[in-house]
């Protein structure tokens, strides 16, 4: 008699009970089960307990309060906004004020990260020195000293309106900031931005083409001409034909501050500023860090290859250095991010002056306004992260690795 | 960070505490051995900190007599120096027991923030501060002025409304502190300072040449000062409200921190009352018999008081103004003990 062969546990039963359970199997998973469930309960009691009391207390709770007038006004909207809008409105001014000074924080913290980074490395004894010097001094001051430095020392030094700075007698900077001539849309306007949209993807297209022609043939194609040429003519001649795209108001001094024309804000310039440098210090050790992980043996492989030292550094060291680069570059957008948030100390009207600051004090929703703070604050940082690491894959993608 | 603890605070509290456990703040402070008063972070003649750590001001001195009715003895007090934005989450959490810190009294603080005002220990409205460089006579003329303002205040309601209905244009700074406000109005980042007219006044000495700065002859709004308790625990509430009370009577009686003694021995019938030589309205407020000796010997009265810290014997120089007795012509009144 010859025994039945036994039969294999499905594949796929087992890997559901190795998914749910892990190692202990279906025991862990009932172990799992009973944990989250335990977690959702506390947490359901600890909010309708919280909400009990608050009611007990007198104390209104809800998030009724962001429908109501806001009847405050704000020194920076890039919304429109005026104090008979909502509270919730307030939000989206300060959201947006907050990502404003983030997003370009981020990217002059990049700039001049990479540009001392490659000082320190620099064989210029001088060079070195001084990038050596910025990110020692930069990165051991306290952030919020410097912010205060840049707003009180050097931006509140400036002459006041009457006394302004005035560059062609069209910009214009005093200590309540800098005031540029605003552009206003004129006919033209729609298609001058057509002309440079239309430049901007023929230039994508050339290049795109002279790297396959490198890549297959070998061939170098020198693209740069053509495409400066089209971007600077083919608005140019928008221009010629269907008139000026824009017209700029001139701003004008008329009581105690300029009229017309756009204004940056001296708070706003402070805390970019600010923001910039400091983490600038940070970004510029780990590039360096970075650079220094590619073993030298690459640059003399590529050195003998024929290529000269900017191309080595472009095609062969920053992409592998990007690698170690990228994951602790994350950590500093993100602190710049959250450390924006010293705003509230000069006046900058970001999300947590605005809204978890003049709003939580006149409405009194403490738990409210600060919980929804939070979750923005995690929101902004967990977007940035995954950003970075979509990057970060198409890095290793291309990269092969 | 001070204001995510506070916040954090109240949400244990609120989250994690048993349901609606009835206040017993008076048995908690008794017990304690000490009153915890919220106060400002440093408004000279209200509340400030002198160089040796004591606070002294009008708002202090509520407290004081708060402690002095308790345990006869106006120091036992923690002093807990809030922002604007800090003030009412603090009294919420339980951190402080009484929030006197120059806190306007408006229907939706009444009524949205499980608190209540208890009187007003000082009548104040909203104005402006200038430099007089600037050769300005009316807030009217204010019309495209950058101000500065501290956040969390009703001044900055007050000041939109303001410039809306008279049809100007401004630009709005708000600081989280009063310093960093007054800091940036020094530095000429703004044309204006504003805040309640006391407050102008107290940071107006604060600045480096007091006399360049005017204070505009406008009073664009009513900012009745008062103290704070948490809503729901009536006994306490009493006790606060009385004790403003009772400088104000004290005043309006005559008693002094000087005449106390003497005025003691009177036979008259209301001061008797007042001195719990006759009955016991003390006791029914939940402290002692002699409550309103106590009060007056530790600040004396609401005058006194006044006078000390903003008025006429300090460096503010604020005269009484609305702030003066109901029968000299002020709005300052208080119930009768009895």
């Amino acid at each position: 008699m010859s025994s039945k062969p036994r039969k294999p546990p499905s594949q796929f039963l087992f890997k559901l009970q190795r998914a749910l359970g892990g190692k202990a199997g279906w025991g862990g998973f009932v172990l799992q089960l009973l944990f989250a469930a335990v977690l959702v309960w506390l947490v359901y009691e600890i909010v309708s307990n919280a909400s009990e009391n608050l009611k007990a207390q007198r104390i209104t709770a809800g998030f009724g309060f962001l429908a109501n007038t806001a009847g405050f006004d704000v020194s920076q909207n890039l919304i429109p906004y005026s104090g008979s809008d909502t509270y919730t409105r307030v939000f989206f001014v300060g959201l947006l004020n907050t990502l404003l000074v983030s997003a370009i924080g981020i990217f002059f913290a990049t700039v001049i990260g990479f540009i001392v980074a490659l000082g320190r490395l620099s064989p210029n004894w001088l060079l070195a020195r001084i990038a050596t010097g910025y990110v020692e001094l930069l990165r051991n001051l306290p952030l919020l000293f410097q912010i205060l430095f840049w707003y009180l020392a050097v931006l509140a030094a400036l002459p006041g309106p009457r006394q302004s700075i005035s560059l062609f007698g069209i910009f214009f900077l005093n200590n309540r900031g800098l005031i540029v001539p605003k552009p206003i849309g004129e006919p033209g306007f729609e298609s001058f931005v057509l002309a440079g949209l239309i430049a901007i993807g023929v230039s994508i297209a050339l290049w795109r083409y002279s790297r396959w022609q490198l890549f297959q043939h070998g061939k170098m194609i020198r693209v740069w001409p053509y495409v400066l040429a089209l971007l600077i003519g083919l608005p140019l001649a928008s221009v010629l034909i269907f008139g000026e795209p824009v017209a700029f108001e001139v701003p004008v001094l008329k009581g105690f501050n300029f009229a017309g024309g756009s204004r940056v804000i001296p708070e706003f310039v402070a805390l970019t500023l600010a923001l910039s440098t400091y983490t600038a210090a940070f970004i510029a050790e780990i590039v360096r860090a970075g650079i220094l992980s590619v073993h030298k043996g690459q640059m003399e492989a590529g050195a003998s290859l024929g290529l000269q030292r900017g191309p080595v550094l472009r095609l062969i060291v920053i992409p592998q250095a990007l690698r170690v680069i990228l994951p602790p570059l994350t950590n500093q957008y993100l602190n710049l991010t959250k450390n924006s948030s010293l705003a509230v100390a000069i006046g900058y009207p970001d999300l947590v002056s605005v809204f978890a600051g003049t709003t939580l004090s006149q409405t009194g929703q403490a738990i409210e306004i600060i919980g929804i703070t939070m979750g923005v604050y995690l929101l902004i940082s967990l977007v940035t992260s995954a950003i970075m690491s979509f990057y970060g894959w198409r890095l290793e993608r291309s990269m092969g690795g | 960070m001070k204001r995510a603890y506070l916040v954090f605070t109240l949400a244990i509290v609120a989250g994690l505490s048993a349901q609606s456990a009835t206040a017993q703040t008076l048995k908690t402070v008794k017990d304690r051995g000490m009153l915890s008063c919220g106060v400002s972070q440093g408004l000279p003649g209200f509340s400030s900190p002198d160089d040796k750590g004591n606070w002294t001001g009008l708002d202090v001195d509520v407290c004081r007599a708060i402690a002095a009715s308790i345990f006869n003895d106006p120091t036992k007090i923690k002093f807990v120096p809030l922002s604007a934005k800090d003030r009412f989450t603090a009294l919420q959490s339980g951190e402080i027991d009484v929030l006197s810190r120059n806190t306007t009294w408006t229907l939706s603080r009444d009524t949205t923030l499980g608190a209540n005002f208890t009187g007003v220990t000082y009548y104040d409205g909203q104005g402006f501060l200038v430099k007089k460089s600037l050769k300005v006579n009316s807030a009217l003329e204010l019309n495209s002025a950058s101000v500065c303002v501290q956040t969390g205040t009703t001044t900055e309601q007050n000041l939109a409304d303001y410039f809306k209905g008279n049809n100007m244009k401004y630009e709005v700074i708000a600081f989280g502190t009063a310093d960093e406000t007054v800091k940036a109005y020094e530095s000429g980042r703004c044309d204006v300072f504003t805040s309640d007219v006391s407050q102008l006044y107290a940071e107006r000495l604060k600045l480096a040449n007091p006399a360049d700065h005017v204070v505009l002859p406008e009073v664009i709004s009513k900012e009745p000062l008062g103290p704070m308790v948490r809503h729901g625990d009536d006994q306490w509430f009493d006790l606060v409200k009385w004790v403003l009370f009772a400088m104000v009577d004290a005043e309006e009686l005559g008693i002094t921190q000087k005449n106390v003694d003497e005025m003691a021995k009177s036979d008259k019938p209301e001061l008797k009352r007042a001195f719990g030589t006759d009955g016991n309205l003390g006791e029914q407020l939940g402290v002692t018999k002699d409550w309103v000796i106590r009060i007056v010997k530790a600040v004396g009265n609401y005058g006194e008081a006044f006078d000390r810290n903003v008025g006429a014997g300090s460096k503010l120089q604020i005269a009484r103004g609305l702030n003066q007795l109901w029968n000299k012509g002020g709005i300052q009144y208080a119930p009768p003990i009895r």
